[in-house]
């Protein structure tokens, strides 16, 4: 078995109006010089050893992140 | 005719769509989600609501649930299909429609009554619309912020295939005022605001919405 991650995170042009509003009270708790938030979703996955990194990339552009809102990277824990 | 109306686990407005569908003199046909059937029907409507908790993304997991190998298939042979509000996103999301609905500008969920406009009567949903026409109609949604990238953005308006836009005020920051699609024979359509719930002055806004549907039983007619 090994342990996989997929992180998921929208495209740099896509508006991420979670994360702004997390920067804004981010402002408000007093913590000053962070300037932007971008929110997106961290997958761990348990897969068996016959899994190649081929099915991987196919399970995260297929499923797990859609291709026209967001980038993936997957990595072998 | 007969058109089915699709239930996923979560669906909400699949009564609404199926009335509306009476309303327009079909017959009503109910799909589920984990059928590999459709039952023979003329025509799909992929209703609105919260499929599988919008677990994911909204639309995400409905857009390879059984039913949808099927309708996919049918849209691809022109099959008229329509989709409304969480519809629409899992029309997106199986490939039927280009783009993705993402969370509204400003995060709040919308819920009014708003006016569409129509942009293109040359769809299966809309022939028997008018082009400039306004439509009021609710618009109730939290991802409904239509987006693309420029590149699609430029072909769908080059193609005619802006069905409809926001007439008003843009309610959630939908790129060049987008609020509804469809595919490039015209036969796939998806919208966020919800005619099906306008076509009824006791119960909606309007009748407004009632058009789309009777649009696709006039298609058929004069297919036929």
């Amino acid at each position: 078995m090994a342990k996989v991650v997929v992180d998921v995170m929208p495209k740099p042009e896509i508006l991420d109006p979670q994360g702004q509003a997390v920067a804004g009270a981010l402002a408000r708790l007093g913590v000053a010089g962070v300037v932007d938030v971008r929110q997106g979703k961290h997958f761990e996955l348990d897969v068996d050893d016959s899994v190649d990194d081929e099915t991987l990339h196919r399970v995260a552009g297929a499923l797990l992140a859609n291709p026209v809102i967001e980038d993936w990277v997957v990595t072998r824990a | 005719m007969r058109i089915g109306v699709i239930t996923f686990p979560g669906t909400l407005d699949d009564v609404d769509a199926a009335r509306a569908v009476r309303y327009a003199g079909a017959e009503a046909v109910p799909l589920w989600h984990a059928d590999r059937d459709l039952k023979g029907v003329d025509a799909v409507v992929v209703p609105g609501g919260f499929s599988y908790g919008d677990y994911l993304r909204a639309g995400a997991i409905a857009s390879i649930a059984p039913i949808m190998g099927e309708v996919v298939v049918a849209a691809r042979r022109g099959t008229p299909v329509l989709g409304i509000c969480n519809g629409f996103q899992i029309l997106c999301e199986a490939g039927l429609l280009p783009g993705a609905l993402v969370r509204n500008a400003g995060l709040h969920f919308v819920c009014r009554d708003l006016r569409i406009r129509v942009e293109t009567t040359a769809t299966a949903w809309t022939g028997g619309l008018a082009v400039g026409q306004e439509l009021l109609v609710p618009l109730k949604s939290g991802e409904g912020r239509y987006v693309a990238d420029a590149g699609t953005l430029d072909a769908l308006a080059a193609e005619g295939r802006v069905v409809f836009r926001y007439a008003g005020e843009n309610p959630n920051g939908a790129l060049a005022g987008i609020a509804g699609i469809s595919s490039a024979d015209g036969r796939v359509v998806g919208l966020m605001p919800h005619p099906e719930h306008a076509i009824d002055e006791l119960t909606g806004p309007s009748t407004d919405g009632l058009g789309l549907f009777t649009s696709v039983l006039q298609n058929a007619a004069s297919a036929a």
